[in-house]
Order: structure tokens, then C-alpha cells, then sequence
């Protein structure tokens, strides 16, 4: 076919489908009139140095050679390094202080090894192979209207010989069965990744169900040693687990999923800066203990400001206030950290005797019901 | 590309050979090629391949960085899945790592140490597979943003544009994915908070969470699972896309920029056989050393600092890899006011939008976005000569727009580093960054646009009054005038060859015919459109003007400076922008 | 001249002048940033107290009051203990320079013995931490198993206690409203162990019933340990991250391989 096929809107260079459909909304401008300047064509052709010049194609050639034997040099380098570097092996390297000699020497080696074989290539097509370049005619991607034309008569006879438009029934039936067999695929898969308990959700090792009843002891996280009241001093930070973690520890299984839950963090301020009665009356003389878990996607808030008694999750900063219960001041998270109400025993230990009153932990679906 | 007889813009040169003169060397095949052209008949689809051509420009190599480190990334990727072990089952390090040593970790943690402690090269291999990734997700998006600035996607190329949008979601799930594999303090707090996302969808969001993590978060299964999904699903989805979206490039040819001798009829550029095979293999050469000499002095990923991941530790800083960022910063954005009940129910609409709703949005305008320009335009013809960036002002400036708040939700996520690294307050950058999401792209459009308006003014000067030269001449009378030198052809022509519509016009309602036409509503919007795409334009200059410019410069060589006219909306007639002689003139 | 006119359109022309515009701003601000001082022997005095009551009226009182019972622009120093007053004056904190979001770390202005005394003066208005013992500031070196291990607990309590706002390296972190928790790589282990238990500015406060004093010891052991370890992958970007390895990929990776491609492009000579 034609490439240079010209058209209604006599443009000679624009590809118009060849079933030219009426577009009538071609804007004028996109018309080139006769005040055009021209195609120029191809500037005439520049020798290169080494098209001339038998010297400059000989240091052209070294060039690459040289390039390739540095490449092999550096193959030979990562080969021995590979068995002669201990792997306990260390030394100075500028920028990057005591680095380990394996990682450096094999991976500078290697690299080399690579690049150099890049380089050459490269620089061997720009000095030495042809640089004249090619003109390729371009065609329409569409077919000619003959070939669509031979396209659909072909595909329409495939149609007519399965009989499929004189017999819907065996359409009908054929898309009803293609369109449902993927169907027991797809529920395998959904129907076998659960299980799903969403009451799980709601639900953390602070419980006291979890310990028989009693009261859950606060524990030192990642020692597991409880926690006296009087060790918790003006401005301290506790990161704490329940005692029930204990026993999962020693099972050990479940552990992430309960820790993931379960991570508390206790924080002792002047009681008279609480501001909630609530608060105040859960905690023990301004020591009061609130879920680490932040409630806008999970991450540990862990940030505790002891001046201005805020706490920052580092993943998106939201920021609660203990002073207002652990209201959500700034970022996020919408709800406050949840509280859990902690007293002291016998022994003068912290426990936690209700567990929490409210889901931990980023919002759900179910989360309030 | 304006003549009617265009053999002289495509004609060869004197010398220059036809790709398919080539053919003429008969030698009979024999040996190895011989046999296997007797079976599969390769000789046909050789000489095809050999006569390719490849326009020669540094920018359509950023797509063969992708590609390359992709494939470097397969191969790397290979190797790692030797030693990594995609378990959550709890064992105790013994390995050589001294911190760590007598710790609780995963298996998948634990191997991952091993590579990169103990056994040799192997965190070679393990930072080449992660600084390949990362710069193959880079070089997808400034392939993508080449593409976009330069109109390659018009037709008939929407469909590969397509696949490629599809390539690069792929590629930010693949790496999130690898990302989250390692186990680590890091990439557990990322498969928390997808945890945290995951359950912010309305009405399934926990079902989804036991769905995927097979029960309570962090579970066993999750490790696997992602495992599976990076090793097996996705990359031979990527591969598979991949290979449609490399053959679709065959079968369309590659575009190219404008410029003398290059129409939309021809491709200009070397063969495959041999300058591009030395060029393009050398190319996948160089990307793999550089990366290679990188990941030998540069650290990334450090899992043994992170430590093992524990649901209670966190450490400051945490982020996703860079492509997630944008999603990052998006829920670093959000207000929490956005949160809500009704009925009992929880909406979380202060994480829902920035997490699940975020990406597919985002990907869906990028990938609708050919047929809306194509609609606006109405123009239904093969383009394969490349827009300059400028000759197209409004998709530029949109482009732009969209790249401003990509931007401004991607430094969000840096938002501690910055406030740390800057001494600013935390609070003040997520206010300002809130803000700029709102009246930044608004901003970027109007500026890119204004830039872009100007710089075609200056190629039109440039083509009137040629080249400042830096010369400096002193007349007669004293005068100072500096020596502008007229432009060839050659270089002319880059500079009027591209077209600069007028918006679309609902002029009568009559057609051709005489015969009245409804004007459809659809076709009002679409004057609307093709208004704002085409209001403002500068037209490339004409012969005539350049012909009137010479006359012009004679007459007003002493006339006091003047300024740029406004320029005129395209209405009836076309009327140009009069440039007046500069202060210099 | 002429030559450097004619080139000044050269494509080179943009990033040689941006060169040499960067390494002169670096190179001035390297000859006249500030420089630290030397810090003197320690010595102790006999009359600490009272030297230190003169120091403190001379430098301190303006703010914490004459009898550091604090004021509205400085706290009361009652019960804060020497460990307080070794750190906030060791790491040149105190005095202020002036009005900030939080102290900086800044030149320290007084010597040991001058700080000893104020310490003591401190020390001698209410009970609080003392300085503490040098036994507990040891670095555990690594090589025995005993001490491996104290360094592998102590890397699990940094992460649990100190890593949300230090970083898992110790490289800082932003806290809110422009308030920071700083690089801890150097600082002494004296006073990391003093920020322990004193709870400076933003810090809160990690008494010996909360991490024991081996538990501190550990700590400091473990972040020495990670210092001083070689750095296995090479540089470490500042330890910051997926934010600094994205920057480099931008930056580096896609500006190298893009000079690459560029000459790749370009036609030989």
C-alpha cells in the first residue's frame, strides 16, 4: 500500500486510517497551508575521526581492546578475591570508613568486570561500526479495508460452521458454563485463605480470662520482670507486656500475634497535669498505663515527650495527649489510645485487673459494634 | 512533514544505503544456523529483526534502564531464593553477626542474615537485587514521564501505554512485596500498617486482613504468601506485560524526535544489526556494572541494624521504599476527622483514601489519560514524530501538575527526616505540605504553561531574528548592536515543524451538506475542553513572516523595546503575535 | 577571556559553573565553621560546693533562679542530681545560647573541674542521680560470649525503649513541633548513661528500677558495638533509610546511567 497516501485534508505526511471515518472536527490550524516551511532532509553526513582517519579508528580499536582486557583483568581479580579474602577480612576505604574487603573488592571487581565490557561495546559502535544512518518507511498500522474485509469474512464463515447463530442454546450454555468455571477457582482460594474471627479483633491477652481471673501484672518489655509501683518515678517510661505473655513465650507460639496486641506503654506524671477524671481514676497516682498501638494503622507509639507529655507514632505522626487521655491532637489517628486500668497488688506490683474496655489498635469495620 | 511531495524530506543521501539492499550477500547458510533455519525457518525472522531501526536519543534509553534492571533483577532475585528461606517459623541466630547473636527471629530473617553474613558474595548479591529494584521502579516512572512529555502515547501507541501504566503499578506491589520479605523491625512495621490498611476498607476490611494474613496479624502465613506472590505471580505477570509492551515497540517502530529529514512516515536511526545490538547490549552492560560498583560500596537495606521484627519496638524513620512513598505521605496527610460511625459501623476515611483507594485511582487517570486527549483533540491520526514538550503546553503543564502533587504527597512521607535534617517543625511541614496538595498543582500548571508559552516565542524569535551570537558591534554612529546569525534550515526546522492547533470550533449549525446539525452535548463539552488544551498558542513561524521579519529589522533597527503582544485565542482568521524588535535590536 | 565567552555556551558550562559554585560554598564553610575545643583534664576539688554555688549564681542563676528554685524561663534544679548537671553542661547544653525549641548540643563552655563543682553544688540542694560509676560507662567490648550476649540484649532493649525516637541506629529522629531526638554517635558513653537516668528536655527518664545499670550498660555497649563495627554493605547514607537509599537511587544511579545514555546518544567525534 501507499505510505504517502494523501488525504481530504491534503496533508501528505499525517497516517489517516484508511477507512478515513468523517472527523469533521479537525481544527483548521491542523491543516498545513502553503505558508510552510519545507523538510529540509537529512543534513549531510559528518565524517567521524576515525571514518578519516586510519589513526584515529587504529586508537579507537586499542581503546575498546583495552577496555575488554581491563574487563577480563577484573573477571581474573573477583576469581582469586573470591578465594583469598577472608570473609572476617577489613581495611580502610575512603568515604566509607572500615569496610568489609568481600563486599568491596568483589563488588568493585564485578562491576568493572561488567562495565567495562559496556563501555567497549558502546564506544566500539560510535567509533568503529557504521554510523550512516537508516531510513525505514513507515506503514499504517491498520489493514487495508481488503484484508479487514477478508479478516471478517473469514471469522464470520468460523462462526457460521459452528452453527452457534442458529443454535443459542449452545451459546447460552457455553457463556454460562465459561463464565461459572472460574468461579470454584476463585472460591478456593477466598473460601480456604481465612480463617476469620473478627472477634479476635476485640480481644488481647490482658483479659483476665487469660489468668484465671486474677489480675494481670505488668511486665518490664523485653525483660518480663513486674513491675513494683514505687520504680516508676516522675517522668519514666515503661515499655510493658502482660504476665500472660509469659506463658506463650514458653509455648512458643502465638507470640507476635499476642505482642502485637498486647504492647502497653506506662507513663508516671504529676497527677494534677491529668486533666480527665477518668484517666486519673484508672491509673495509680498519676502513673497511668495506655496501649502502644496507635489506632490510625498499628504502629508502636512509643515517642513519649516527658515536658509536654505527648505521644508521637513515628510511622505518620499522629500525636496524643496524656494529659487529655491520650486525645489525638495532631496526625491521623482519630481515637485516643485506650486506657487500661491498672491498680496495685499485695506485693506492691502494677496489675491491670479489667483488661482493656475497647478494641485496640487501627479501626474496623465491626470495631464499635 | 508540510509538502506535497515529501520524497525530498525522506530521500536518502547520496551513499546511503537502503535496509534492504542489504540482502544482496548470498552466501548459502550452512553449519549450526543452517540446521536450525531447516527447522524453525529463523533466516525470515533475522533479516526482520536486523534491519530494525533505532532512533539515536539519550532519552529513549531511560525504558532500556528499566528493562535491564529488571533483568537484573531476575537474575539477582534467582540466586537469593537459593538461601532465603520465606518462613515465620521462630529460631534462634547463631550466625556471625554479633548483635544479634542468641536472639528470636523468623527463618526468613535469620536467611537473610546469612546471606549477607555468612555466606560469600551473597550481600553482594542481596544489594545489587535491592539497588536494581529500586532503580528499575525510578527508571519505569522517568521512562513513563518521557513518554508522557513527548505525546508518545497518541496513537496507534495508546494500548502499549496502557500495558505500560499496568508494568509500573506491578512494579511498586513487586517491590513492596520483596520489600516486606526480609522481615525485619522495617519491613514489618510495612506489613503492619498494610495490615492497619487493609482492615480500614469498609464493610470487608477485617475479613480482608484474616484473608491474607490466614488468621491474626502477623501470623505465619504472611511470609509465604509474599514470598509466592514476589517470586512467582507478579513477575510472570511483569514478564509476560513486559515482553507485549517490547514486541508492540517492534511492531509500531520506534517514534522519534522531529527534526530535518525525520517525518511521520520514516524512522531515522541505526540498525539493530550491529549498532544497536553493540549499543543496546552495551547499555544492558553498563546499567548492570553501575549498579554492580554501587552495591559494592553502598549499603542499602541494613536488616541486621533494623533487628528482627517485634509488633512492640519501632524506630524512628520508618518508611517505605521510595515508589510507596506517595502513599506514605498521603496517610501522613489525612486528618483523623475523617474517621466516623454510622450505625455502629467504622469508616475510616482518614486512612481508606490514602491506602487502598490511592493507587488504582492514580493508575487508572494515568492510563486513561491518552483517550481523553485524543477525544479532546479529535484527532484520529498516526503520530509517531515526538511532540517537544513545549509544542504542547496544556499536557505539559497538566503533567506537571500531576507530577506537583505526586511530589508533595512523596516529601509527606519524608516528613521527619525533613524536619530533623532542615531544623523545621514537624507539624509546620505537614500543615504547608497539606496545603501545597491543594494549590500547588494549580500553581505548577500555570507556570509550566506560561514557560512553555515562552519558550515557543522564543523558538519563533529565534527563526526571525536567528541566533545571538555574542557578538557585539559597534556602528558608526556609535550604536551597539549585537550580531544575530540566521539559523539553517537544518535548524529551522526543528523549530516550525510542529502543528499548533486552534481550539475546536462549534461554528453553524449547518454541515457540509447544508443540513442542520444538532450539536450533541457531549460535543459542547468537548469544545469546552479543546478550549482550555488550545486557548492560548503560539504559532510557528511562516516563510512570510520570516520574510516580513527581515524587512522589520531593516525598519525598526533603532525603534525603543517593546514587548510581547498578548497572544490571540485562535478565532476567526489566524491571526499571529506580532513580536517587536527586543532591546538589544 | 575570549576562550571562556566563546565556551560559555558549552552544555558543560551550566554544571562546571554549578561545580565550582558548590565547592567554594563548601570549602568556606568548612574554614570558617566553628570549631570544637579541647577538653581539659578532670580533676576534683575539695571545695567543690561552694565554687560550684559561685559558677552557678554567675552563669546560671539568671534563669533558674539564685537559689535554683527555677524561674519562668528555667526549672527548678532541686533533686535533678549531678548526673544532670554533667550532661546538660558536659554536652555543652547549658547555659543556653539562647531561646530554642530544645538545648543543642553546643561548645562546652566550662572545664571538668568547673562542672564537677557545679555538679556538686547541684547535688548538694536535693537527692538526685549521681555521676555515674565508671564500671557501668565501660564499654563491653565484643569477643567474649559473655559480652556478645550483653550486646545482643542490649540491641533488643535499645529497640524496645530507645529506638522509636534514636533511630534503629542511633541516627536521631524528629519529635513534634521542631523538637528532635539527637544522633547518639557522639556521644560519650558518661553521657548516655546520665541522658538515662536524668530524662533531659524531651527525654523521659530511665531510672535503675526501670533499666538496671547493667541494662544501661548494655545499651551503651550495644550502640558502641554498632558504631564500631565495619560497615558491612559500605557507606551507610546516615543511616536513615529507605528516604536516603531512594534519594541516592534518584540522584546517583539515574544521573549516572543517564550521563551514560547521553553519550551513548551522542555521536563520536
Amino acid at each position: 500500500m501507499n505510505d504517502h497516501e494523501t488525504t481530504d485534508h491534503g496533508t501528505s505526511t499525517a497516517l489517516v486510517p484508511a477507512a478515513g471515518d468523517g472527523h469533521d472536527l479537525l481544527p483548521a490550524s491542523m491543516i498545513r497551508d502553503a505558508d510552510q516551511f519545507e523538510n529540509p532532509g537529512l543534513p549531510p553526513h559528518v565524517h567521524r575521526a576515525a571514518d578519516d582517519h586510519p589513526d584515529a579508528a587504529k586508537r579507537a580499536e586499542r581503546q575498546v581492546a583495552t577496555m575488554f582486557g581491563l574487563s577480563m583483568l577484573a573477571t581474573l581479580v573477583f576469581l582469586v578475591s573470591y578465594f583469598a579474602i577472608p570473609d572476617e577480612a577489613t581495611f580502610f576505604f575512603p568515604g566509607i570508613g572500615v569496610a568489609k574487603t568481600q563486599n568491596v573488592v568483589l563488588g568493585l571487581s564485578l562491576g568493572f568486570a561488567i562495565f567495562l565490557i559496556g563501555i567497549g561495546a558502546v564506544h566500539w559502535a560510535k567509533t568503529l561500526m557504521s554510523d550512516e544512518e537508516i531510513v525505514e518507511e513507515r506503514h499504517l498500522q491498520a489493514s487495508t479495508g481488503e484484508q479487514r474485509a477478508k479478516a471478517v469474512a473469514m471469522v464470520t464463515a468460523g462462526v457460521e460452521s459452528t452453527q452457534l447463530t442458529r443454535r443459542p442454546v449452545l451459546k447460552y450454555t457455553l457463556g454460562g458454563a465459561l463464565g461459572l468455571f472460574a468461579l470454584p477457582l476463585g472460591l478456593q482460594v477466598a473460601g480456604s485463605l481465612g480463617p476469620v474471627n473478627v472477634e479476635e479483633l476485640k480481644h488481647t491477652i490482658w483479659d483476665p480470662a487469660e489468668n484465671g481471673g486474677k489480675p494481670i501484672r505488668l511486665m518490664r518489655d523485653p525483660e518480663m520482670t513486674p513491675i513494683r509501683f514505687d520504680e516508676v518515678t516522675n517522668g519514666s517510661v515503661f515499655h510493658v507486656m502482660p504476665e500472660t505473655l509469659q506463658k506463650h513465650i514458653d509455648e512458643g507460639k502465638h507470640v507476635l500475634e499476642a505482642k502485637a496486641k498486647a504492647a502497653v506503654i506506662l507513663i508516671r506524671l504529676d497527677p494534677d497535669k491529668i486533666k480527665v477524671q477518668k484517666a486519673k481514676d484508672w491509673g495509680v497516682d498519676g502513673v497511668v498505663a495506655y496501649s502502644k498501638i496507635c489506632t490510625h494503622v498499628g504502629c508502636a507509639v512509643g515517642l513519649y515527650e516527658q515536658q509536654t507529655h505527648h505521644l508521637l507514632c513515628p510511622c505518620h505522626q499522629s500525636t496524643f495527649d496524656l494529659t487529655e487521655d491520650c486525645a489525638v491532637i495532631f496526625g491521623p489517628a482519630k481515637r485516643p489510645l485506650p486506657q487500661l486500668k491498672i491498680t496495685v497488688d499485695d506485693a506492691g506490683y502494677l496489675v491491670a485487673p479489667e483488661g482493656f474496655h475497647e478494641p485496640v489498635g487501627p479501626s474496623f469495620w465491626e470495631r464499635a459494634r | 512533514m508540510s509538502t506535497t511531495d515529501t520524497r525530498p524530506a525522506d530521500a536518502l543521501r547520496a551513499g546511503d544505503r537502503q535496509a534492504d539492499e542489504r540482502a544482496s550477500a548470498t552466501k548459502p547458510l550452512g553449519g549450526i544456523a543452517g540446521w536450525v533455519d531447516d527447522r524453525v525457518g529463523a533466516a525470515k525472522g533475522v533479516s526482520f529483526l536486523a534491519k530494525k531501526v533505532f532512533p539515536d536519543h539519550w532519552s529513549f534509553m531511560l525504558g532500556e534502564i528499566a528493562m535491564y534492571s529488571m533483568i537484573v533483577c531476575l537474575l539477582t532475585g534467582a540466586f537469593l531464593t537459593f538461601w532465603f528461606v520465606p518462613s515465620a517459623s521462630q529460631v534462634v541466630y547463631d550466625g556471625s553477626y554479633i548483635p544479634l547473636q542468641g536472639m528470636t527471629m523468623s527463618d526468613a530473617y535469620r536467611s537473610t542474615l546469612d546471606i549477607s553474613f555468612d555466606i560469600r558474595g551473597g550481600l553482594l548479591i542481596r544489594q545489587i537485587h535491592h539497588w536494581a529494584a529500586l532503580i528499575f521502579v525510578v527508571s519505569v516512572f522517568v521512562h513513563m514521564a518521557r513518554v508522557f512529555f513527548t505525546g508518545a502515547f497518541r496513537k496507534p501507541r495508546e494500548i502499549n501505554w496502557v500495558f505500560g501504566t499496568i508494568l509500573s503499578l506491578l512494579a511498586c506491589i513487586e517491590g513492596f512485596a520483596g520489600y516486606s520479605l526480609p522481615d525485619d523491625l522495617l519491613s514489618g512495621t510495612g506489613i503492619r500498617a498494610m495490615n492497619g490498611f487493609m482492615q480500614s476498607a469498609p464493610v470487608i476490611g477485617s475479613y480482608l486482613s484474616y484473608f491474607v494474613f490466614g488468621g491474626a496479624f502477623p501470623g505465619e502465613a504472611i511470609i509465604p504468601r509474599l514470598y509466592s506472590a514476589h517470586v512467582l505471580l507478579i513477575p510472570a505477570i511483569l514478564v509476560g506485560l513486559f515482553t507485549a509492551h517490547i514486541l508492540l515497540v517492534f511492531v509500531h517502530k520506534h517514534t522519534q524526535y522531529p527534526g530535518p529529514g525525520r517525518t511521520n512516515n520514516n524512522v531515522v536511526g541505526y540498525p539493530l544489526l550491529p549498532v544497536y545490538i553493540a549499543k543496546a547490549g552495551g547499555f544492558f552492560f553498563i546499567v548492570f556494572g553501575v549498579i554492580t560498583l554501587i552495591s559494592a560500596v553502598v549499603t542499602i537495606n541494613p536488616i541486621w541494624a533494623y533487628g528482627p521484627y517485634d509488633p512492640s519496638p519501632i524506630t524512628a524513620g520508618s518508611q517505605p521504599d521510595w515508589y510507596m512513598g506517595f502513599a506514605d505521605g498521603a496517610l501522613r496527610l489525612l486528618p483523623g476527622f475523617l474517621e466516623f460511625e454510622t450505625f455502629g459501623f467504622t469508616w475510616s476515611m482518614n486512612i481508606f483514601p490514602g491506602s487502598l483507594v490511592l493507587l488504582p485511582v492514580m493508575w487508572t487517570i494515568i492510563g486513561a489519560y491518552p483517550f481523553v486527549e485524543a477525544w479532546v483533540t479529535g484527532d484520529k491520526r498516526e503520530h509517531h514524530l515526538l511532540d517537544r514538550p513545549r509544542n504542547a503546553p496544556t499536557r505539559t503543564a497538566i503533567g506537571v501538575a500531576g507530577i506537583t502533587m505526586y511530589v508533595v504527597l512523596f516529601l509527606a512521607a519524608g516528613n521527619d527526616l525533613m524536619a530533623i535534617k532542615l531544623h523545621l517543625s514537624i507539624n509546620d511541614i505537614t500543615q504547608t505540605l497539606r496545603v501545597l496538595f491543594f494549590i500547588g498543582p494549580p500553581i505548577a500548571f500555570w507556570i509550566t504553561k506560561r514557560i512553555c508559552l515562552s519558550l515557543q516565542r522564543a523558538d519563533r524569535q529565534k527563526v526571525l531574528h536567528g541566533r545571538e551570537t555574542g557578538t557585539i558591534w559597534r556602528h558608526a554612529d556609535g550604536k551597539f548592536e549585537e550580531i544575530h546569525a540566521p539559523l539553517t534550515p537544518q535548524e529551522r526546522w526543528v523549530l516550525v515543524q510542529h502543528e499548533s492547533p486552534e481550539p475546536l470550533q462549534l461554528t453553524a449549525g449547518t454541515d457540509a451538506n447544508g443540513v442542520d446539525s444538532p450539536i450533541a452535548r457531549k460535543e459542547r463539552l468537548r469544545a469546552k475542553f479543546s478550549n482550555f488544551y488550545f486557548r492560548d498558542r503560539v504559532a510557528p513561524a511562516t516563510p512570510s513572516e520570516l520574510e516580513a521579519a527581515h524587512h522589520e529589522h531593516d525598519d525598526h533597527a533603532a525603534a525603543p523595546s517593546g514587548e510581547h503582544e498578548a497572544i490571540e485565542a485562535g478565532g476567526a482568521g489566524r491571526e499571529r503575535e506580532t513580536i517587536k524588535a527586543r532591546k538589544h535590536d | 577571556m575570549n576562550a571562556l565567552a566563546a565556551r560559555r555556551r558549552h552544555p558543560a558550562a551550566i554544571a562546571v559553573l554549578l561545580l565550582i559554585g558548590l565547592l567554594v560554598t563548601g570549602g568556606a564553610y568548612s574554614f570558617l565553621a566553628p570549631k570544637d575545643a579541647n577538653a581539659a583534664a578532670p580533676t576534683a576539688a575539695a571545695d567543690a560546693v561552694s565554687e560550684g554555688k559561685d559558677l552557678f549564681v554567675a552563669n546560671c542563676a539568671s534563669c533558674h533562679g539564685i537559689n535554683a528554685q527555677g524561674t519562668k524561663s528555667g526549672p527548678s534544679l532541686v533533686g535533678v542530681g549531678a548526673a544532670s548537671v554533667d550532661f546538660q553542661v558536659g554536652t555543652g547544653r547549658m547555659p543556653l545560647a539562647g531561646p530554642n525549641v530544645q538545648a543543642p548540643v553546643n561548645k562546652v563552655k566550662f572545664d571538668d573541674e568547673q562542672i564537677a563543682a557545679l555538679a556538686a553544688y547541684v547535688a548538694s540542694l536535693g537527692p538526685g542521680p549521681s555521676v555515674p560509676e565508671s564500671k557501668w560507662t565501660t564499654v563491653l567490648e565484643p569477643g567474649t560470649p559473655e559480652n556478645n550476649k550483653a550486646i545482643a540484649e542490649g540491641g533488643e532493649i535499645f529497640r524496645v525503649n530507645c529506638a522509636m525516637c534514636h533511630n534503629f541506629a542511633g541516627a536521631g529522629g524528629a519529635l513534634t513541633r521542631g523538637k528532635y531526638a539527637p544522633a547518639l554517635d557522639q556521644t560519650t558513653p558518661k553521657h548516655i548513661y546520665e541522658a538515662m537516668v536524668s530524662g533531659p528536655q524531651s527525654m523521659p527518664v530511665f531510672n535503675d528500677t526501670n533499666l538496671t545499670p547493667e541494662a544501661k550498660q548494655k545499651v551503651i555497649s550495644y550502640l558502641k558495638a554498632q558504631e564500631s563495627q565495619t560497615n558491612v554493605g559500605g557507606l551507610t547514607l546516615g543511616n536513615l533509610g529507605p528516604v536516603s537509599e531512594g534519594l541516592f537511587a534518584w540522584v546517583f544511579a539515574l544521573g549516572i546511567l543517564i550521563g551514560c545514555a547521553v553519550w551513548l546518544g551522542k555521536k563520536a567525534a
